[in-house]
């Protein structure tokens, strides 16, 4: 009774004129998206397959003058097993492989992962008719709420995480999205392509409707540049993240000279842990020290109900990404 | 004939030994068909409707939009109904295929009257709750009468050693990976129903439908192939089964109809919950002489939350008062090993405290306290396996991050064989048909049923044709209580025997013998302590000429027993940054009697300790406060163990000489018992402090260590 118009254009052009339109929803792998259309909690009306679009740009890695570009549509299990990302871009390597499981990785893709919606269990229940659905209450920021694995940082009105790994990762290396949509293509820095939900409720990201991820470029690294993803779930596998942290560090020899700590799955977006940054630079790796930066990067945390576990957590987190990268 | 004993072990060749299972290769290559793929083409799909209140009545009912959807077949709702949860099932739809029925079930308009709900025990018990039941007199609180013996208090005196604390378990579903689902079918007057279940219970199953439609017995056919797993929750007809039946009929058509995972999470049965305050004490010569606890459960909407406590060890003195607490959520329904696991877990829990407040190791304290003999050797035997004596240390473990804990506990069992016939057809060719009615729930039944006959007629397992599954064969028992095994298995040793017997008679002339003085064996027909006097079994069989010969047998009790013993221990880690449990090795010992198949026994004991594993770390059921639905009804946060939070696990099944003469006993719940108490414990002596409720996640864990920081 709820007809969904299937559409696969093979140009880009195509795509972004059919992605106008309201409930109009992309697909790339679907790891994401099939499943919320059989939840029944997104609006569709329209799916449109970016599969078949020939540009080059949406697939494969590989370098550009400054640093290496990977399309939209490149799947997990190429990302997680290039040699260029495992050895220069080694927290992405790992986000990637860590996400679900094999048969998520061989189907999913970059853009799928970064764009992908929040697990929220009241957002994935056709029930609930939460803020991010339009409705007039997070049911996880309610007093009654259950909310183990909701956010403890830049929560609020909704309290999700962010759920992509890969996401985490990219803001650790500092990446750009590159977007193309009905007013061309533009660029956009990923320290400002997430949203937190007191800004936009509806969106985690700043994407306009018709709007399309072509690809991410990633700078060249620096000399002395090194750079972890860690993670941990309830489950050795097949779980999401409660907790994790990307970490990039350029060293000047044993000293840190510039860092980027990013929290996992602790707040609406991938969380920019600047005191842990400042907390590292200039420093060397000590036990002390990334026990400092561990503390600041929870600094302002503030739990809801069920969920302060998450900072001695996330602090562990912190520190177990600096220490491997002493 | 009078029954015939079960031939010493040392003369087995099939019994007691490792027997593949006989349906392996069709079940790994898909030919295995199981109650959803029965008909192939032009069966209609059902599906449920329900209930998306906690709390209502379905008043007022439009079904016009979804009968002018083009593909539907059939509607019946039930109005009037009153659901006591979020879930409940109010009817069904049956239509050309799934997306349609999906489709014609949300336009069917249903007005509901609701009333109040309250999904949380905590919240129900309040003196203002609102009811359950609203609308007739059923409280949400039934307090059980005490229970007890002996002089608690005075007991309490004379203790040298006091535990007190506060312990729980948590509601687990069933969560059986087939769903629950039916195939039916009628024939063309609707004097014949034949319907594919999948069902602990063939028989129930029959008998329900029947006495439902009206029917005599023999007019609906049960069929029960295969299952993919009930744990308790298929053990009878029930709406499900109804409702595909009455679709069929109304549709003059096939239906299939599974429920949806989210469905099968909330409304198809779980284990209830459980919550002990606990007082206990004893001597400083070990011996547990006060016990008392106030003790509490749901169930949800309906069934009780009981559970055995105190628990296998002996205590002279003990005081109980039991509690049940109705919440508007899933009902429970007997779930692999009913109450056990939750006794146990508090049961042991309380063990482990008052060794380490005496300064006793715990597996000793044990042994002092279990009357149990069979036990207590087998605490003794899994303190070597676990290496118990060099490793095992007070604790907490100085590690770090990663703690080392080691812990165990014990489980009892009835078991015994249920009512249970059979029937076994020699034919002239030489080829060996057993009919049992009997479902085989995934515990190796049908390999067992091969078993018997192989041993009993000196033919291998894979020569016997097996059929089971199927209401037209001699009736057996459901499957429930692990008694599956010892009902069957000597059944089709009678049936055997007495199918031989027949064999006997006409051949005894052949080989100038006496019927008594023959045996099968090795594959010929030959006169006992005379192997020159012989014939292949082939030769044998052909001297019936054109006529085969039948026996049949029903269980009989000297060849079954009940009553068994079982322990299991844990060796682990835990991250105590992440809160996270990396667990080593679990060694599980149980004693099932005459173990008739080794290998499907230890794939038992296997498969407990893994759902063991799941009960105690990951699974729960969340029932939501403010809408009142499951808000993990799927298997994304509703978790299950997977295979990468396997540890090494050790399967000793005990086959000392005086359990193997006891005579069959089964064994399918048994190993599941003492798991989760075990890991608790483990966990207990790694990091020094109890994580007090099910299941151990890393937020408590590190809420648990929170509290001594
Ligand atoms: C059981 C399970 C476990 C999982 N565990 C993890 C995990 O641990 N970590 C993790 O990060 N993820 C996890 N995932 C999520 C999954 O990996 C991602 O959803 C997947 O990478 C999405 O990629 P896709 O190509 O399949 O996206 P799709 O499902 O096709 O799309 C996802 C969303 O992104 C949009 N989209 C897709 N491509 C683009 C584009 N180029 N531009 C703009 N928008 C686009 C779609 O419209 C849709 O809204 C898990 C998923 C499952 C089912």
């Amino acid at each position: 009774m709820r007809p969904i118009e299937y559409f696969k254009p093979t140009s880009l052009q195509e795509a972004i004129q059919a992605l106008q339109d309201e409930g109009a929803y992309a697909l790339a792998g679907g790891m994401d998206l099939i499943p919320s259309l059989q939840e029944n909690i997104l609006p569709a009306k329209r799916v449109v397959n970016l599969k078949a679009i020939g540009e080059e740009l949406l697939r494969g890695i590989g370098p550009t003058p400054n640093g290496l570009q990977i399309g939209a549509l490149t799947t997990l299990v190429e990302i997680a097993k290039n040699e260029t990302v495992r050895s220069r871009y080694t927290a992405l390597a790992e986000a990637a492989e860590t996400v679900g499981s094999p048969q998520i990785r061989n189907v999913g893709t970059l853009g799928g992962n970064l764009c992908q919606r929040p697990r929220c269990w009241y957002f994935r229940n056709e029930h609930y008719h939460c803020l991010k659905k339009g409705g007039a209450r997070c049911f996880a920021g309610d007093e009654l709420g259950d909310n183990q694995y909701h956010a403890i940082l830049g929560g609020g009105p909704c309290h999700i995480v962010h759920p992509s790994n890969t996401a985490t990762a990219l803001r650790a290396l500092n990446a750009t999205v590159h977007v193309v949509g009905p007013q061309g293509r533009r660029e956009i820095p990923i320290d400002q392509f997430f949203v937190l939900p007191r800004r936009n409720i509806m969106a985690e990201n700043v994407l306009e409707p018709g709007e399309l991820v072509t690809h991410v470029t990633l700078p060249e690294p620096p000399r002395g540049f090194r750079s972890t993803f860690v993670e941990t779930g309830e489950r050795e596998a097949f779980d999401w993240a409660i907790s994790g942290a990307a970490v990039a560090l350029v060293m000047n020899g044993a000293e840190v000279a510039e860092a980027r700590v990013v929290l996992h799955a602790v707040a609406p977006i991938p969380w920019r842990a600047r005191a842990a940054e400042e907390a590292l630079k200039g420093q060397r790796l000590t036990p002390e020290t990334i026990q400092r930066a561990a503390e600041a990067a929870l600094e302002g945390a503030q739990p809801l109900s069920q969920n302060a576990y998450k900072i001695p957590l996330t602090q562990a987190m912190v520190r177990r990404a600096l220490q491997r990268l002493v | 004939m009078a029954v015939i004993p079960w031939k010493p072990p040392a003369q087995m060749d099939y019994i007691t030994k490792d027997n593949p299972r006989l349906d392996g290769p069709a079940k790994v290559t898909g030919r295995a068909k199981y109650a959803y793929d029965a008909i192939a083409s032009k069966c209609l799909v059902g599906r449920m409707i329900t209930c998306p209140y906690p709390n209502a009545k379905a008043v007022r009912i439009d079904t016009s939009e979804a009968e002018k959807l083009p593909g539907v077949k059939a509607i019946l709702v039930e109005e009037g109904k009153v659901c006591r949860l979020a879930g409940e099932f109010v009817g069904a739809v049956a239509a050309v295929s799934a997306d349609i029925a999906d489709d014609a079930v949300r336009l069917i308009r249903i007005e509901w009257e609701r009333y109040p709900f309250v999904t949380r025990e905590e919240d129900a018990v309040q003196p203002n709750a609102p009811q359950v039941h609203a609308g007739n007199e059923r409280p949400n609180v039934r307090v059980n009468d005490p229970d007890g013996e002996g002089d608690v208090e005075a007991a309490f005196q004379q203790a040298d050693a006091i535990y007190e604390g506060t312990l729980s378990t948590q509601v687990q579903t069933h969560t059986c990976l087939e769903p629950h689902g039916t195939t039916a079918v009628w024939d063309e007057n609707l004097e014949h129903l034949t319907v594919w279940a999948s069902t602990q219970a063939v028989f129930g199953v029959r008998n329900d439908l029947a006495e439902f439609f009206g029917l005599e017995p023999h007019q609906v056919e049960v069929i029960t192939e295969y299952m993919g797993g009930g744990f308790g929750s298929k053990l009878g007809g029930g709406y499900i089964e109804r409702m595909a039946a009455r679709l069929a009929r109304e549709a003059r058509q096939p239906v299939k109809l599974l429920l949806t995972r989210e469905q099968e999470q909330t409304n198809s049965g779980n284990r209830p919950s459980a919550r002990a305050r606990v007082r206990a004490g004893a001597t400083k010569d070990g011996k547990l002489i006060a016990f008392e606890a106030e003790t509490s459960g749901t169930g949800g909407f309906a069934g009780g939350s009981g559970f055995p406590l105190p628990y296998i060890y002996s205590v002279p003195n003990w005081r109980r008062q039991h509690t049940d607490v109705y919440i508007n959520a899933g009902n429970a329904r007997a779930m692999r090993a009913p109450g056990h696991p939750q006794g146990s877990f508090i049961m042991e829990a309380v063990m482990d405290e008052l060794a380490y407040r005496l300064g006793m190791d715990p597996i000793e304290f044990r042994i002092q306290n279990d009357p149990n003999e069979t036990r207590r050797r087998q605490f003794r035997e899994l303190a070597k396996r676990l290496d118990w004596d060099r490793l095992w240390k007070p604790g907490p473990d100085e590690g770090f991050p990663l703690k080392r804990g080691m812990g165990v506990g014990a489980a009892v069992w009835g078991g015994g064989g249920h009512g249970s016939n059979a029937e076994v057809e020699i034919h002239p060719d030489g080829s060996v048909v057993v009919r049992c009615g009997t479902q085989d729930i995934g515990t190796g039944t049908r390999t067992v049923v091969g078993v018997v006959a192989a041993e009993q007629t000196g033919l291998s397992p894979e020569a016997i044709t097996v059929q089971i599954g199927h209401s037209t064969y001699p009736q057996s028992g459901s499957s429930g209580g692990s008694t599956t095994c010892a009902g069957v298995a000597p059944a089709v040793k009678v049936a055997t025997d007495n199918a031989l017997w027949e064999l006997f008679l006409k051949v005894a002339p052949v080989l100038e013998a006496s019927p008594e003085e023959l045996e099968a064996a090795d594959g010929t027909v030959r006169v006992k302590g005379d192997p020159s006097r012989a014939l292949s079994w082939k030769e044998a069989c052909a001297v019936l000429g054109q006529e085969s010969v039948v026996g049949r047998g029903r269980n009989d009790r000297s060849l079954s027993s009940s009553g068994t013993a079982g322990v299991c221990g844990v060796d682990l880690e835990v991250d105590v940054e992440t809160g996270r449990i990396h667990l080593r090795r679990i060694v599980s010992i149980q004693e099932c009697g005459l173990v008739v198949n080794k290998l499907t026994t230890e794939s038992q004991m296997i498969g407990g300790v893994i759902q063991g594993i799941s009960y105690a770390l990951f699974e729960d059921r969340i029932m939501d406060r403010m809408l009142g639905h499951q808000i993990n009804p799927n298997l994304e946060f509703y978790k299950l163990a997977g295979p990468a939070d396997m540890p090494e696990i050790v399967p000793i099944v005990w086959m000392e000489p005086e359990s193997l003469a006891r005579g069959v006993i089964g064994m399918g719940e048994p190993p599941v018992i003492p798991v989760a108490a075990a890991i608790g414990n483990a966990v207990r002596n790694a990091i020094g402090v109890r994580v007090n409720s099910l299941p151990i996640t890393p937020r408590k864990v590190l809420a648990a260590l929170g509290t001594e920081v």
